[in-house]
């Protein structure tokens, strides 16, 4: 698997897609002959997980770059792939259909900024800093700016903002490994984590980027196969993202027809957390303009801001390749994010369309509660009716779901093969553990070359540094699982909220790095603490009751952070002198993509 | 003006061009998402949901392979492209 392993990366992929695909005809042929639901979830799981875990172990390095930036020799499109697995998170492969199916256009927003933030990634910043060659994102701060205060303050940010995002994906793992596997979540969770660790710990950057791409392919064979299978099962259309116009109109129709009716306090009391009805249209436009916009430039600005994405195009082997990447990240992430909406579609109108077979409104309660899959998911608490008028008949305001249910029980309810479960089962998992993957790294790589050797032992031999990274990636692993088996918030909260912190602190600092010459070393640092304590405070005070103002949220508090970060750093950046002509000299190298890097290839 | 001056400003031209369009698809048209969504759109979809599940996104995967190019044949005119690489 050496030498010329990257000129066989298509042949190697190919093979392993292969594979996969054989395996899940394999699967499906078992449950034809009576293997049970639970050994075919457990095959998945154990399956995909022990292939990554393979993948892990024969990209195992001692060499610094190839463990902080897998040796800068990833291709264009395989870097694409593995950003677009780093990216999407079980958030995304779990919850994002759902939170379309309940919240409709409104809920949307988080699909155009989570697509859009790659215009400014690419634009802004992401050549630039390939071009500076860094190890980390604090790594371009802290030479940039100079001074060890600099270099710390960013190494601040991005642990809080990575960390909160990394509970939530460690959470996620947790969910699917006590589903799949059938043991307690408190477990799981550390299940997952040795997943999860298994791919990092021996190759670094280099095992990370490699099991991607393979937890990609899984992911989005496991996405795509139910849309297009429940699609055509449906007669809704063979390429369901150009055929569906109908069953949105029929779905709007619906809703006319029922009325979106106000269950009384009382009533809710009965549904059980985390439930929800549909009370929001489905494809009409539900919100403000300012309530989408502000969501969507938050989530914008926080993708530009994340530094588990950022260090995917240190990778790459030039600038012009990090350029082009980010355009296959995005085509990588629209495949899966243009067909959410799809699912959330069919999902709906099979549900609530009273002339389909598999349709529940209108019919009568009892009839429903004898439903095979409702009794199932109604078990594992993620569905539930009540008849709250007490006419016998099932109204749409009677029927609650969770969110985890649109992509997790819609092949059921469609009526496919039990292995089609199993198969989403292991895209979910492959989604939480690549991105938990990215961002534990991207935490341990700044402690451990920005702290640790930058600051505290600049005279620290490699083996020794990239022992304590790897003893670090196991602290901060065993810190993230220990949270998120306190199950403190919920997964798409603290996804939205990472994001906030990550653009209240880094995003000015770092874009004006690149295009603003006179930002110096005072400004910067007063940008970050001022931006990331006043995102901060801003979601404390809203929290305990706030009112907020200008109608930002909790959700978006990131706007009012990066707006301070970027007053305080340019009035501080001009209160102060100009940064010295060696500073002004490497922001016009970084500007040019030819020549050498600003860092050496070793540092 | 140097050759890297000139260089930046063009690449700085791109850039503002690029955040242009970008501002269109990303903010611009929602400002105005009620009344575009009267409107009927690509594949029968009202239009501004269709922008939101299909248009904008792809908007954006086009606009950075565009950027992408165009970027390269300014680093190209000024002599500034990497060699001997992807």
């Amino acid at each position: 698997m050496k030498g010329n392993f990257i000129d066989n990366l298509p042949k190697v992929y190919g093979i392993y897609t292969g594979g996969f695909l054989a395996f899940i005809i394999i699967m499906s042929i078992a449950e034809q002959m009576g293997m049970t639901a639970k050994t075919i979830g457990i095959c998945f799981v154990a399956f995909t997980v022990a292939i990554y875990a393979i993948i892990g172990y024969l990209s195992r390095t001692a060499q610094a770059d190839a463990y902080y930036v897998a040796g800068r020799q990833v291709p264009t499109v395989f870097n694409g792939m593995a950003t677009a697995a780093d990216w999407m998170s079980g958030a995304s492969f779990v919850a994002m259909a759902g939170g379309i199916y309940f919240k409709g256009y409104g809920y949307m927003a988080l699909l155009v900024g989570w697509t859009g933030g790659y215009v400014l990634v690419a634009s802004l910043l992401a050549p630039y800093l390939r071009k500076f060659g860094c190890y980390t994102v604090p790594d371009f701060i802290g030479t940039r700016y100079g001074g060890n205060l600099s270099r710390f303050m960013a190494v601040v940010v991005l642990t809080v903002a990575s960390f909160t995002y990394v509970t939530a994906q460690i959470n996620a793992t947790g969910t699917i490994a006590s589903v799949a596997l059938d043991i307690p979540f408190q477990y799981a969770v550390y299940v997952g984590l040795v997943s999860i660790l298994l791919c990092s710990m021996l190759g670094g950057m280099r095992g990370v980027t490699w099991t991607q791409v393979a937890q990609y392919i899984v992911l989005i064979i496991a996405y795509l196969l139910p849309v297009f299978w429940i699609s055509n099962k449906m007669g809704a259309g063979f390429f369901p993202h150009f055929m569906l116009a109908d069953e949105v109109s029929r779905i709007a129709e619906l809703e006319a027809q029922f009325g979106f009716v106000k269950n009384s306090a009382e009533n809710l009391k009965e549904v059980p957390k985390g439930l929800a009805g549909i009370t929001k249209a489905h494809s009409a436009v539900n919100a403000t303009p300012w309530a989408f916009i502000s969501l969507a430039l938050a989530m914008m600005m926080g993708t530009a801001s994340l530094p588990h994405v950022m260090m995917r195009y240190f990778t790459t082997p030039s600038v012009k390749a990090a350029r082009k990447s980010v355009g296959w990240s995005l085509f990588f992430i629209f495949l899966l994010y243009s067909s959410a909406p799809m699912l959330a579609t069919l999902s709906k109108l099979s549900l609530i369309d009273p002339t389909l077979p598999t349709g529940i409104i209108g019919k009568s309660i009892t009839e429903v509660q004898a439903i095979d899959w409702y009794q199932n998911w109604n078990q594992a608490n993620l569905m539930f009716v009540s008849d709250f008028n007490g006419n016998g008949t099932l109204e749409l305001n009677e029927f609650f779901m969770g969110g985890k249910a649109v992509v997790l029980a819609t092949p059921e309810i469609a009526g496919l093969p039990y292995v089609i479960s199993g198969l989403v089962a292991a895209g979910g998992m492959a989604a939480a553990m690549s991105t938990a993957d990215g961002l534990i790294l991207a935490i341990a790589n700044a402690i451990s070359h920005d702290v640790y050797y930058k600051i505290i032992d600049p005279k620290a031999e490699t083996a020794k540094r990239l022992v304590v990274a790897r003893v670090l990636l196991v602290v901060i692993g065993f810190a993230g699982a220990t949270i998120a088996a306190l199950e403190i918030q919920g997964i798409l909260g603290s996804v939205i909220w990472a994001f906030d912190f990550a653009m209240s602190g880094l995003f000015f600092p770092l874009v004006l790095g690149v295009w603003w010459k006179r930002a110096n070393k005072e400004g910067a640092v007063a940008g970050m603490f001022l931006g990331l304590v006043s995102g901060a405070a801003y979601l404390v005070w809203v929290r305990t009751g706030g009112s907020g103002f200008l109608g930002i949220t909790q959700l978006t508090f990131g706007i009012f952070g990066s707006a301070v970060s970027l007053v305080a750093m340019v009035v501080v950046s001009l209160m102060t002198s100009a940064p010295n002509a060696a500073t002004q000299k490497m922001v016009d190298e970084v500007r040019i993509p030819s020549g050498k890097s600003i860092l050496g290839k070793q540092h | 003006m140097s050759k890297q001056e000139q260089h930046w400003e063009k690449s700085r031209g791109l850039l503002f061009m690029t955040l242009a369009i970008w501002f269109v698809f990303s903010i611009g048209i929602f400002l105005f998402g009620a009344e575009m969504n009267e409107v009927t759109g690509p594949f029968g979809y009202p239009l501004t949901y269709w922008f939101t599940c299909q248009g904008s996104l792809g908007a954006f995967v086009i606009l950075i392979f565009w950027f992408a190019n165009r970027q390269e044949k300014i680093d190209e005119e000024f002599g500034f492209s990497e060699r001997g690489d992807d």
